[in-house]
């Protein structure tokens, strides 16, 4: 943004201002995400910097951090990496455990999530759809009622699920379905707010184009509206898989020592002994999230080119 | 002109105005029949765990189901009889019963909600309770003189029905004395109600920093030309995506004593070594790192708003001779209303409910109300933490009543 010719001194003094005030807003987002990824490499336990890390000196850099992610739980991390090492790594390894649990609860919350919030979202975006006010903002609560209050709840229902019916059912509490059901849940209002918004641009037209050309409402779907919305749903799913690998509180509160996650060993990670190894873990989050924020980005671009909407 | 439509029929001679009401209410079938199988969802994994928690907020029989006697007797007398040698062998009974079921504990802890210290009241009489003869009056006594306040008679009388209001007199920093009257708790026993303004004042700080901070930042992205907008955008989106806990870490590497910014300071001779300055594990850290993760949910709706704002507004005030202050405060600001106020909701909602960032970086000083209900559960005090769960989602929910009302759900955009 110019300013335009006729700015008077004070204005451009301002201007200068507002444009240092904006810089340090950008830097104070993004330097902690900066900051702890050449830390992560430092050969020392140490938070800070050190002095052979300043000075480029490679001594001062190493890959403990990273080996220490894979060896710690292992039976025999000592041993030579050879086939059987890598085997105990793969079932024994405390991160790699953690790292295949997120994966799966990750996995099965975002398809459960991503199949019934597009379901929904076609639903909500009818103009005939009633209460559509009411059911939006029910399911939109997941986000908006604190965590502590959703595990909490969650915590009493699932040690009993059959309560309200008045007897006993088994219990939902440490298992995997538990953790995943309440994943899903957590994840579908980020589902729905981004396919709402994908087909808002809809152009509904299409479907009774569709239809006079004589395809049934199944084939009008897979043909014509899916791979439309297909971008939207990719987007919502990600961010539902996002929610789920990055939640730890109902995990907390649901699993059992068998479904701990990375966001759950980062926990007690942080509260009991910070070590550099939590940062490496960081770094390594660090470059999927901006994987995945690169996928959204053209997912959101090629979506708004298919519905001719202008691009931003 | 209904009196046309009616007449009006379709090809196979039905009134058209009942081919039509038939036709809309199968789409509206249809569409809720999409919905239903996600509301059905939702309903319960999430509406009816929440509803069932809330309940435990005014339920409770840890007492009134160890009490059998004791709630005959005060179902035959009304409330402020002095109690009776009738009553204290009823009482007698009972102590002898939890004493056989191991519920004394159970029971004193639910009359220790009430009036504090009495659980082991209730433990140490309960284990002398085979002992006791008649007259029990005075053998209770004897144990503990406690066993004449009215207080714990009140407390009693009240526990011994499972539905109770009590665990809300306490989140209201309340209790009732002697004579069964509410009153406030001493000054430095009010913990809950005053945890749950001071949520809403640390809430209401960080968005306002927010508020803040993403207003210049939105106003850049805006006007500047798409290609650099969309890049310095991503400045504001990879915060968004990085997990929260990473987020909280890197503030906890830059923060703390040993960390990069005191290192920097020390390094610039700016603080000397030993006057490091306490920046986490207290209220400025949690303050600090909940503005970091919740900023990009002020600068979304502010852009979203800003770039629709036609810039020749701006440029038609100034040329009728306002000045940049002028054209700022009566133009441009006006227009930045709904973003400011789709932000300024959206951040304080998730504010006043945040748990994991001031559970880590929070220390003593820098807990929020979140914090209290899981404190509350680990020490399985059920009733309690719902009570205060309840408290906080009603302070939620009519925050996000408002908002819907305001702004609307369906314009809640994420990147």
């Amino acid at each position: 943004m110019a300013l335009p010719t006729y700015a008077s001194p004070l204005e451009r003094a301002w201007h200068a201002t507002y444009l240092v005030i904006c810089v340090l807003v950008f830097v104070f987002l993004i330097s902690p995400i900066l900051v702890i990824v050449p830390l992560s490499f430092n050969a020392e336990p140490y938070f800070t910097y050190t002095e052979r890390m300043l000075s480029f000196d490679a001594e001062g850099y190493s890959m403990r951090w990273y080996d220490s992610l894979l060896t710690t739980g292992m039976q025999n991390s000592e041993a030579v990496r050879d086939g059987a090492w890598w085997s105990d790594l793969w079932h024994n390894a405390d991160w790699v455990k953690a790292a295949k649990n997120s994966v799966i609860i990750g996995f099965w919350a975002t398809i459960l999530s991503t199949v019934l919030g597009t379901l929904a979202a076609l639903g909500l975006s009818r103009p005939e759809m009633p209460w559509r006010r009411t059911i939006m903002a029910i399911l939109i609560s997941p986000m908006i009622v604190p965590i502590i209050i959703v595990a909490t709840g969650m915590f009493f229902f699932y040690s009993n699920p059959c309560a309200i019916f008045g007897f006993e059912c088994g219990r939902l509490t440490s298992t995997y379905t538990g953790v995943v059901l309440a994943h899903a849940a957590l994840g579908i209002p980020f589902v729905i707010i981004t396919v709402t918004a994908t087909l808002s641009g809809f152009d509904q037209s299409l479907i009774r184009a569709a239809a006079s050309l004589g395809a049934n409402p199944r084939r009008t779907f897979f043909k014509v509206v899916m791979p439309l919305i297909l971008p939207g749903v990719i987007s919502g799913g990600l961010f539902a898989f996002v929610t789920s690998f990055d939640e730890v509180v109902a995990v907390l509160f649901i699993a059992g020592p068998d479904q701990q996650t990375i966001p759950r060993e980062m926990w007690s990670g942080i509260r009991e002994q910070i070590s550099p190894a939590i940062l490496a873990v960081a770094t390594i989050l660090v470059v999927i999230s901006i994987a995945l924020l690169t996928v959204v980005e053209i997912l959101r671009r090629r979506s708004e080119r298919l519905r001719g909407v202008a691009a931003h | 002109m209904s009196d046309v439509a009616s007449q009006l029929t379709t090809a196979d001679g039905r009134p058209l105005k009942a081919a039509l009401a038939t036709a809309q209410a199968r789409a509206k079938r249809r569409a809720f029949f999409l919905v239903l199988p996600l509301l059905a969802f939702i309903v319960i994994t999430f509406a009816v765990p929440i509803g069932q928690m809330l309940q435990r907020s005014v339920y409770n029989d840890g007492f009134s189901q160890t009490v059998p006697a004791l709630t005959q007797w005060f179902e035959a007398n009304p409330k402020g009889t002095v109690p009776d040698e009738a009553a204290y062998a009823a009482l007698a009974s009972d102590l002898n019963l939890m004493k056989e079921t191991r519920m004394a504990g159970d029971a004193g802890t639910r009359i220790n909600y009430v009036v504090s210290g009495m659980r082991s009241l209730f433990t140490k009489s309960a284990r002398k309770a085979a002992d006791l003869e008649p007259p029990y009056m005075a053998a209770l006594l004897d144990i503990d003189e406690d066993w004449q306040d009215p207080r714990v008679w009140n407390a009693m009388r009240t526990a011994s029905s499972p539905w109770t209001l009590d665990f809300y007199t306490i989140a209201f920093d309340r209790e009732r004395d002697a004579d069964g009257k509410l009153v406030k708790v001493d000054e430095n026993q009010r913990i809950y109600f005053k945890l749950y303004i001071k949520t809403f004042v640390v809430a209401a700080v960080i968005t306002a920093i927010c508020l803040l901070l993403a207003f210049p930042v939105a106003h850049l992205l805006a006007t500047l030309p798409m290609a650099k907008a969309n890049l310095l955008m991503i400045l504001v989106l990879l915060p968004f995506w990085t997990s929260l806990l990473v987020r909280t870490t890197s503030w906890i590497v830059l923060l703390q004593g040993q960390g990069v910014i005191n290192s920097i300071l020390v390094a610039l001779g700016i603080i000397g070594d030993d006057g490091r300055i306490q920046m986490i594990y207290n209220q400025t850290g949690t303050i600090i790192a909940m503005v970091h993760i919740l900023l990009p949910f002020m600068v979304l709706p502010l852009y979203s708003v800003m770039r629709v704002i036609p810039p020749s507004y701006t440029r038609a005030a100034r040329s009728l001779g306002a000045t940049s202050w002028t054209t700022f405060r009566r133009i441009y600001l006006p227009q930045t209303i709904p973003g400011i106020g789709a932000g300024v909701l959206l951040v304080f909602i998730l504010a006043v409910g945040y748990y994991i960032t001031p559970a880590l970086v929070g220390g003593a000083d820098g807990q929020l109300f979140s914090n209290m209900v899981q404190f509350h559960m680990t020490k399985a005090n059920w009733s309690m933490a719902a009570a205060l769960a309840t408290m906080l989602l009603v302070g939620v929910l009519v925050l996000y009543w408002l908002y819907d009302r305001l702004i609307g759900i369906d314009k809640l955009k994420l990147g």
